[in-house]
């Protein structure tokens, strides 16, 4: 299976096709509902975000908290298209790839098509599986929001379908 | 008469929470080992290969089967010849604190839905039923939110036909697609009211899923299995483990129909006293 390391590269990006499956290791960040709201408050009030966004890869997640002796709780992906009215401004911002499950919605397969971005999938229900994946985890911004704060993974070999090209070719069409 | 202490309900309550939350109904895993063993696509088995692995790691690792662990609800049947000694409300949402805290489960609770604060552990929301007898059966429900956003209810004429009402829930698990976590279980509640339709859509949850216990479930589950939404959304045979029915009289004038979507990973655990 192919593999890739962040930070990523907007040319292995565009090589990713629709459907392919790829494990990712490097540095993603957790992001949902309340973190997008906030997120694109700031930017709209031009403040800087509390990371900057350039580069990164999102993932829709709310882990559940690390028993003693583990990095993290169960960690799996949650619906993509309540993030969907905010995504266009975090690709503008420079955001190159999401992890979630399910379609996306309204302008933002039009945005990740601009923006040259990629959605991935995960798979959906499988948060304790998922956590064998994070070899690092540590909480970086928003801490009130409890399990929707901004935290730092370092994965290795984490299991991705992607599921939106850069193309705009969506798995579920 | 029986005498039960609501410290001793607290307890039980905060032990379910973790039985639920970490390991998965066992007529759930089997409904998901029969789907393994009968898929023929690669995608679909490997992603349901996936959900058993996953559900054998919390189980064993003593971590949530998801992140999401949901809302909990918590059925109380509480049989007329039992004295409850203490708060019950409180001994309800004490002990789902404590479980939750105990079993590293998250906080998703906020305990205003307008303002959205800070996420916590309760208040739950608590279904009573009056039984007869002297015993008390507690259940808990975590209930993930990706799928109970899915949920609808329609109010039928009641002179409808049966295929109206089956559109009406094959249309609304087409409708939910991949997004809710398929291979999904529906439960439906018809009769009642309004709120009690969509009481029993919940409860149809508690019952086994791949037992069919009508005509009517039956049909719809080979009707779901054929949308094609499979596992993850991404095509198979597999979109649906179960279909449960609970039903209750209705008034003349109308046929309330209740559609509640559990994700693939439904959980629930129950104790009587």
């Amino acid at each position: 299976m192919k593999r890739i390391n962040t930070p990523l590269t907007k040319s292995e990006i565009e090589r990713l096709k629709v459907g392919e499956e790829i494990l990712l290791s490097g540095i993603i960040y957790t992001a949902r509902d309340q973190v997008h709201k906030r997120l694109v408050e700031a930017i709209n009030k031009n403040k800087k975000t509390p990371i900057d966004l350039k580069g990164q890869i999102i993932y829709y997640c709310g882990p559940t908290p690390a028993p003693r002796g583990k990095i993290i709780g169960s960690c799996g992906p949650t619906t993509s298209s309540r993030m969907d009215e905010f995504t266009p401004a975090l690709l503008k911002k420079g955001v190159l790839a999401m992890i979630g499950k399910g379609r996306r919605f309204g302008q933002v397969i039009q945005a990740i098509k601009k923006y040259k971005a990629v959605y991935f999938l995960t798979y959906a229900g499988c948060g304790a599986l998922l956590s064998k994946y994070v070899k690092k985890n540590e909480s970086v911004a928003y801490k009130d929001l409890g399990p929707e704060a901004i935290y730092k993974l370092e994965v290795r070999d984490f299991p991705l379908i992607v599921g939106i090209d850069t193309r705009g070719r969506s798995i579920y069409d | 008469m029986k005498v039960i202490s609501a410290n001793k309900i607290k307890d039980v309550i905060s032990g379910l929470c973790i039985r639920a939350n970490l390991v998965l109904r066992k007529d759930v895993l089997s409904g998901l080992k029969a789907a393994y063993s009968k898929e023929t696509k690669r995608r679909a088995k490997d992603i349901l290969k996936a959900i058993i692995n996953n559900a054998d790691i919390a189980r064993r690792e003593k971590l949530a089967i998801c992140q999401d662990t949901g809302l909990p609800v918590v059925f109380l049947e509480i049989g007329q010849d039992v004295k409850i000694i203490g708060d019950l409300r409180r001994a309800v949402n004490k002990g789902v604190e404590e479980g939750y805290r105990r079993g590293y489960l998250r906080n998703s609770i906020i305990s205003n839905p307008l303002s959205r604060s800070r996420p916590g552990y309760s208040p739950v929301v608590i279904h009573t039923e009056i039984v007869r007898g002297n015993k008390l059966k507690i259940i808990v429900l975590p209930k993930g939110f990706g799928c109970e956003n899915k949920t609808q209810l329609k109010m039928f004429n009641p002179t409808a036909k049966i295929s109206e009402i089956e559109k009406f829930i094959v249309d609304l698990v087409e409708s939910a697609g991949p997004d809710a976590c398929p291979p999904y279980i529906v439960g439906v509640g018809i009769g009642g009211t309004a709120d009690y339709a969509m009481f029993l859509a919940k409860k149809a949850l508690l019952k086994p899923v791949t037992r069919r216990f009508s005509k009517l479930e039956a049909d719809l589950l080979r009707k779901i299995n054929k949308l094609n939404i499979g596992p993850m959304g991404l095509g198979g045979e597999t979109t649906c483990l179960g279909v449960n029915i609970e039903t209750y009289p209705t008034h003349i004038a109308g046929l309330p129909v209740a559609v509640n979507i559990s994700c693939h990973a439904l959980r629930s655990a129950a104790k009587t006293l």
